[in-house]
């Protein structure tokens, strides 16, 4: 049968994440996918899509109210189970490590949903990669105008050049066994303390 | 100082008051002074705990009472076996209605007393009353998990109250922080669940509290520590220091000397993230109902006292029952032996023996037989258990399961 032929619901509050996700499913032949943020009369879509595959975020707080509900014949028409397959444990530990949980209704062959599930694996752990390097990236750059600030202030208060400066705040940083930031930092705290100095 | 403990122990816990033996044997030395570097992590649901023991990420967990259970006989999507050596204290729930239900309860007869049983006439009262009307919308009650002790408790009293939980009301599955928000916004109409989370209801205004667990059931089970079972075999000392450092912090938990400092420590962002004020009816059991009504209850919640920590089989056995009762498994020899064995005092045991302190002799006892606090025969001091009585008189004998369950079953 055709990838295309199944249909699939992303549970994800993270909008961005899950855009990634459904570009991914797209990208590989899936028609048939919705994306929902917000878990609020869920129960009334799925009865409604009647999905194959649900795919959700671990750091949802309502997967305990969806398992329930995927429990309820009320609500869901075929029972749902979890993930490929229960004595799948290497595809769990990857599931679980990267953040995603996948619900698939019972009777569904594993070589369908295997690589569903691999596809969010790896999309979930390239935005915790992105997410990550965004953060790296930000907190250089905040690392990079605190150490900015420091020269500044040896600069001005001990007559120093610009490379003097970075020279003893990387000096002290070796002798205390601390990043640079780190000293530079608390310089800018304790210049801050004693007064107003930087022309404030 | 992780480089110098003899064990490391991972451990998941929901954000809610009844982790607090946890997070205390953590921040306050008790799990170091055992030699273990217990490192906590906080979780956003039972079923990513549930997961996280099943793969091993964690090797124990603050759990549900009923949860160990469920795991251990297949009940969850992922299933592993689990068993229960620690309790995490007795009581702590409330149920907590709309202001609205509320006012239909109080024109029925229900007053701010917290009686289970004058509260659940008028829940009756009012439900047939709105039926009478035409209403066909049914009241909807939340729970925190299927299988947990709010769902049995709740379902209990509802069910000894005349009102049949599954065609009277409806119940669902809210996430605790979420229920004071649903219940402002009328997407249900009262929940059960532990503190803060019905103190904050009533703070916001939005919430009037009817009963509490500790009179529907009084000394009666709620959270556990759940330990992975292929873990707790390979690693027994890790095990018994650990419920060594577990019983030094729940001992300091109960002193009222402690009470300011434990709120302080939960009330961090790590942990509960919530003011300490309203982390100290939960303490105190002073708890204000709404409307200005304030009522004290005794053993609201105990996390030490009475042998709280004592992983009963008859607590276990208990909550199958119920499992039983509300069609969530068969009644067979094979579930009932797995039940059985999923609580484990003898673990309990061996590890505070060193310690000389009080330890029940018994493995499960008769719920609701004890009508007054009793001193009881125990290995070294004395221990007081009870009272434990249920509500409605009736007794759970672990004995005599399948007549409990045929007298519970719906006609």
């Amino acid at each position: 049968m055709l990838a295309g032929s199944l249909t699939i619901l992303v549970i994800d509050e993270n909008r961005i994440r899950a855009s990634i996700i459904e570009a991914g499913l797209r990208d590989a032949g899936h028609r048939h996918v919705t994306v929902v943020h917000d878990v609020a009369g869920i129960a009334k879509r799925i009865a409604e899509l009647e999905p194959d595959v649900i795919v959700i975020d671990l750091e949802n707080p309502n997967r305990d109210m969806l398992e329930n509900m995927f429990q309820l014949s009320r609500a869901v028409k075929r029972p749902i189970a979890m993930f490929v397959d229960r004595s799948d444990r290497a595809s769990i530990e990857a599931a679980v490590d990267a953040g995603v949980s996948a619900y698939v209704v019972d009777g569904l062959k594993k070589e369908r949903i295997k690589p569903i599930l691999d596809m969010a694996i790896s999309r979930f752990n390239a935005f915790s990669r992105m997410a990550r390097e965004l953060e790296e990236a930000r907190s250089e750059l905040e690392n990079r105008k605190v150490v900015d600030r420091a020269k500044g202030i040896l600069m001005k208060s001990r007559g120093l050049s610009e490379e003097a400066a970075y020279a003893l705040l990387r000096k002290t940083a070796m002798n205390q066994n601390r990043k640079i930031a780190e000293i530079a930092q608390s310089l800018v705290t304790a210049a801050g303390l004693l007064g107003p100095l930087e022309g404030e | 100082m992780s480089m110098s403990a003899a064990h490391q122990i991972t451990a998941g816990f929901m954000p809610l008051f009844d982790s607090g033996v946890l997070v205390a044997a953590a921040e306050m030395g008790f799990a170091a002074h055992e030699g273990i570097d217990l490192k906590l992590q906080r979780e956003t649901s039972w079923a990513n705990i549930r997961d996280r023991i099943a793969i091993g990420h964690f090797d124990v967990a603050h759990m549900l009472g009923p949860m160990p259970l469920a795991c251990s006989l297949g009940l969850t999507p992922l299933a592993s076996e689990t068993i229960v050596p620690f309790s995490l204290g007795l009581g702590g729930n409330c149920v907590t209605v709309s202001n609205t239900v509320w006012q239909g309860m109080a024109a029925q007869g229900a007053a701010s007393d917290l009686d289970p049983a004058r509260a659940g006439a008028a829940l009756g009262a009012l439900i047939r009353e709105r039926a009478a009307a035409g209403r066909r919308e049914p009241l909807r009650f939340a729970v925190v998990h299927p299988h947990s002790g709010h769902n049995y408790e709740l379902r209990y009293w509802l069910a000894a109250c005349g009102i049949d939980p599954d065609r009277d009301i409806e119940i669902v599955i809210v996430p605790p922080p979420f229920m004071a928000d649903a219940l402002s916004a009328g997407r249900i109409d009262g929940y059960c669940v532990g503190e803060p989370w019905n103190s904050a209801a009533v703070a916001a205004g939005t919430g009037h509290i009817v009963t509490v667990k500790a009179l529907l059931w009084r000394n009666s089970p709620e959270k556990v520590i759940g330990a992975r079972r292929a873990w707790a075999e390979q690693n027994p000392e890790a095990l018994a220091a650990l419920l060594r450092a577990l019983h030094h912090s729940a001992r300091w938990c109960q002193d009222p000397a402690n009470r300011g400092e434990l709120a302080a420590l939960m009330a961090r962002s790590a942990f509960l993230g919530q003011p300490e004020a309203i982390q100290m009816p939960a303490l105190t059991g002073r708890l204000q109902l709404g409307g200005g009504a304030e009522r004290s209850v005794e053993d609201f919640f105990l996390p030490f006292d009475k042998a709280a920590n004592f992983p009963w089989k008859s607590h276990a056995l208990w909550f199958y029952t119920q499992m039983v009762r509300w069609g969530q498994l068969p009644h067979t020899p094979q579930n009932l032996a797995i039940a059985r064995d999923c609580y484990r005092p003898d673990l309990y045991r061996s590890a505070l023996k060193p310690l000389g302190v009080a330890l029940p002799g018994a493995n499960a006892k008769v719920e609701g037989a004890l009508k007054v606090a009793t001193p009881v025969g125990s290995a070294g001091a004395s221990l007081v258990l009870g009272p434990d009585g249920f509500f409605d008189g009736q007794t759970f004998d672990p004995d005599r399961i399948d007549a409990y369950i045929a007298g519970q079953k719906r006609v």
